[in-house]
């Protein structure tokens, strides 16, 4: 055969090759002994056609929108339309949030993206003792139905897609959504967004629990069901890799632990009697942009392959969207730097390029000066104008997957694939994710590579620019954006006028109604509607929700 | 002769801030150069804090908070351990905390707070450099 002949031509002139350059090496010698990135993947020097012929084009790579769908989920990707460019926001309170939301679609953003503070993030109202020091400083604080009226108004929800980063409580916030929308004449059905709703990710990496595994996974479910039947637009979870990356694991952990955090996902769905293709085609995915351009733009081509072929094989899926990966993508915010802030525009940009050339559905850019404080509105702007410049002024969004066929991104991509594959076989043998993050095997796994990270850095091996590398003296901006301690105060009042002003008798039988719903087997997520609609705060829900579920207990994985 | 004791660190997340990479990885680094570290885990209240620190009679607590609530939370630990007659305890802060925060939280009591970019070598010098026992 040519093929062959021709290939074994290539071959030997690349070991005459390889034995040149290596005699060479003496006179002139690399910058470094041995090239090997954060996942620990050797590098070449060069790769070639020899690194790909064993891969079969078909099987592994395909085209656009068709099975394995390494190249993208979509057959016309960004020719069609772009990525939703969509910026992540939320300040103090609702009335300031909606500002900024109103600002960010008027400046051509596409999708919003709200931020919440961490006492409704851990299911805390504004006046509970937890949440002192905390109200309004991350994002915003939702205690009721009337915050999240006041966070929405005059935005019509049946024209913009929002995505809200909550987990333990994402059935509370979504019940409110979805009132909220009613309230405006939009029925749930026309309802399009995404609830972060991922809480295995937050056992090992981000940390805004509230109860344990075995519940949590059935909330879970119970939202899986209900929005497959009233609201079937929403992505009822977004299965988050970003989390696990910022908690400083390689690229090959971010996509295999998320994809066995998205395997029991769908095995608690299927378990609970769900038919997978019912629910599968609304799950959708949230990745870190990092710094090392090709590995990420390999990692998501590795990742869609992966997850169609897990749920085709292992789920018995047949609905083609239910074994598409669909993802946002945020750049890296462990990799900003607080020195030489204008440099992170920089790296944001590269970020941001490797997530559109790997396919993203939406894109959040960091800002600048995210390494010490909450986003100016210029460096927001930025942020946003990067994405619009790699849209229209770049051309990668002219051709599907234009990286495809390089040697070096293909045979990177099938490592990262083999490497994750073989992470979730791992995770398989102990019993599933929810096991592995309960045995510490995740959490360590984390911690060790951050640990790798820091050490490379610090002994200069790594460099990071401004940093360890190129400094210079400097001062920090002094006007930066601050949280107005008042906030709590007058979050607090608010509460107070919500408490007085609804009917008492309808918030005691929804929550008693509730806890009857959690203590038993109905789906809770009408129950929560009835509550959130009597103005029960969400402190008060949650706080039903402990009393029948109990809480996590962390388990310490240092030392 | 007697051999040194060993520095025991309390190292702490005080509030709902969920971030640990950082604490983890000081701790880590303050193991490999031979200290106790006790870490407390999530969520921990300025009072759960203190306690622990008298309970393990340590003579380091190293606090990190990336959620903005140091203005706060910082200075509630340091009050509380006045209140408890504790003042050989060298109290250090690290994070997302805007420069212009740190006079205030010196003035507090905090020894010293370490931003994004310090080096682990740095903390670990500072802490043998400033102990106070």
């Amino acid at each position: 055969m040519a093929e062959a002949k021709s290939l074994e031509e290539v071959r030997s002139r690349y070991e005459r090759w390889a034995e040149k350059v290596e005699g060479a090496l003496s006179k002139r010698p690399e910058r470094k002994e041995a090239f090997v990135n954060a996942s620990g993947i050797p590098i070449k020097r060069v790769y070639s056609i020899l690194d790909t012929q064993d891969a079969d084009y078909l099987e592994e790579i395909g085209f656009p929108g068709e099975y394995p769908f390494t190249r993208g989920v979509q057959p016309t990707m960004y020719r069609g339309r772009f990525w939703t460019m969509r910026q992540y926001a939320g300040f103090a309170t609702a009335e300031e949030s909606n500002k900024r939301y109103k600002f960010l679609l008027s400046q051509g953003q596409t999708g919003l993206s709200v931020a919440f503070d961490l006492p409704t993030q851990i299911g805390y109202d504004s006046d509970d003792e937890m949440a002192v020091g905390e109200v309004g400083k991350v994002g915003v604080a939702i205690d009721s139905l009337k915050d999240m009226e006041i966070l929405f108004d005059g935005i019509p929800l049946d024209k913009v897609s929002t995505s809200m980063t909550i987990n333990a409580p994402a059935a509370i916030l979504l019940a409110m959504y979805i009132v909220v929308a009613e309230n405006q004449g939009v029925p749930s059905e026309q309802l399009r967004g995404t609830i972060q709703n991922d809480i295995l990710k937050e056992y090992s990496s981000r940390g805004t629990f509230i109860f344990p595994p075995k519940p949590s996974m059935r909330i879970i479910t119970d939202i899986f069901s209900y929005c497959s039947e009233k609201v079937p637009q929403w992505n009822t979870i977004s299965i988050s890799g970003y989390h696990i990356r910022e908690a400083g694991s390689t690229a090959v952990q971010e996509i295999a632990f998320t994809l066995a955090n998205g395997i029991a996902y769908v095995k608690a769905a299927v378990d609970a009697g769900l038919e997978v293709d019912t629910f599968a085609p609304r799950l959708s995915f949230f990745f870190n942009a990092h710094s090392d351009f090709l590995e990420e733009v390999a990692k998501y081509r590795a990742a869609r392959r992966l997850w169609a072929e897990i749920m085709k094989e292992r789920f018995q899926a047949k609905n083609p969207r239910s074994m598409m990966i669909r993802f946002h993508t945020q750049t890296a915010g462990c990799t900003l730097t607080a020195q030489q802030p204008k440099n992170n525009i920089v790296r944001v940009a590269f970020q941001a390029l490797s997530a559109v050339l790997g396919g993203t559905q939406s894109l959040h850019t960091n800002s600048m000066d995210e390494a010490y404080c909450l986003p100016s509105e210029e460096a927001v702007r930025i942020a946003l104008r990067t994405q619009q410049v790699i849209a229209h002024e770049t051309g990668v969004t002219d051709t599907v997957d234009p990286l495809a066929g390089s040697y070096y991104l293909e045979a990177l991509t099938s490592e990262i694939y083999r490497r994750a594959d073989e992470y979730i076989r791992k995770i398989d043998e102990m019993g599933g994710a929810a096991e592995a993050i309960e045995k510490g095997f995740v959490q360590r796994e984390i911690q060790d590579s951050a640990y790798q990270y820091q050490r490379e850095i610090e002994s200069g091996e790594r460099v990071v620019v401004g940093v360890n590398r190129f400094e210079m003296e400097e001062e920090e901006p002094m006007d930066l954006l601050r949280v107005d301690p008042a906030v709590r105060v007058s979050q607090i009042e608010k509460l107070k006028g919500v408490r007085e002003h609804r009917d008492e008798g309808a918030v005691k039988s929804a929550l008693a109604d509730l806890e009857r719903a959690a203590t038993g087997d109905d789906n809770i997520m009408p129950h929560i509607l009835t509550a959130v609609r009597a103005y029960a705060t969400l402190g008060e829900i949650c706080g039903v929700l402990r009393g029948v579920f109990g809480e996590y207990q962390q388990i310490n994985t240092l030392g | 002769m007697a051999t040194e004791k060993k520095i025991r660190v309390l190292a702490a997340k005080p509030g709902l801030d969920g971030h640990d990479r950082g604490i983890k990885v000081v701790a880590s680094a303050l193991m490999d150069a031979g200290m106790e570290v006790i870490y407390t885990g999530l969520r921990q209240s300025p009072a759960q804090i203190v306690e622990s620190a008298i309970q393990e009679d340590v003579d380091v607590i190293a606090m990190s908070i990336l959620s903005g609530a140091h203005d706060y939370l910082f200075p509630r630990v340091l009050e509380l351990l006045k209140e408890k007659g504790v003042d050989d305890v060298l109290v250090l802060g690290g994070g997302i905390i805007p420069q212009e925060d740190i006079p205030a939280l010196k003035e507090a009591g905090i020894a010293e707070v370490f931003g994004p970019g310090t080096t682990t070598a740095e903390i670990i010098s500072f802490i043998r450099e400033n102990v106070r026992r």
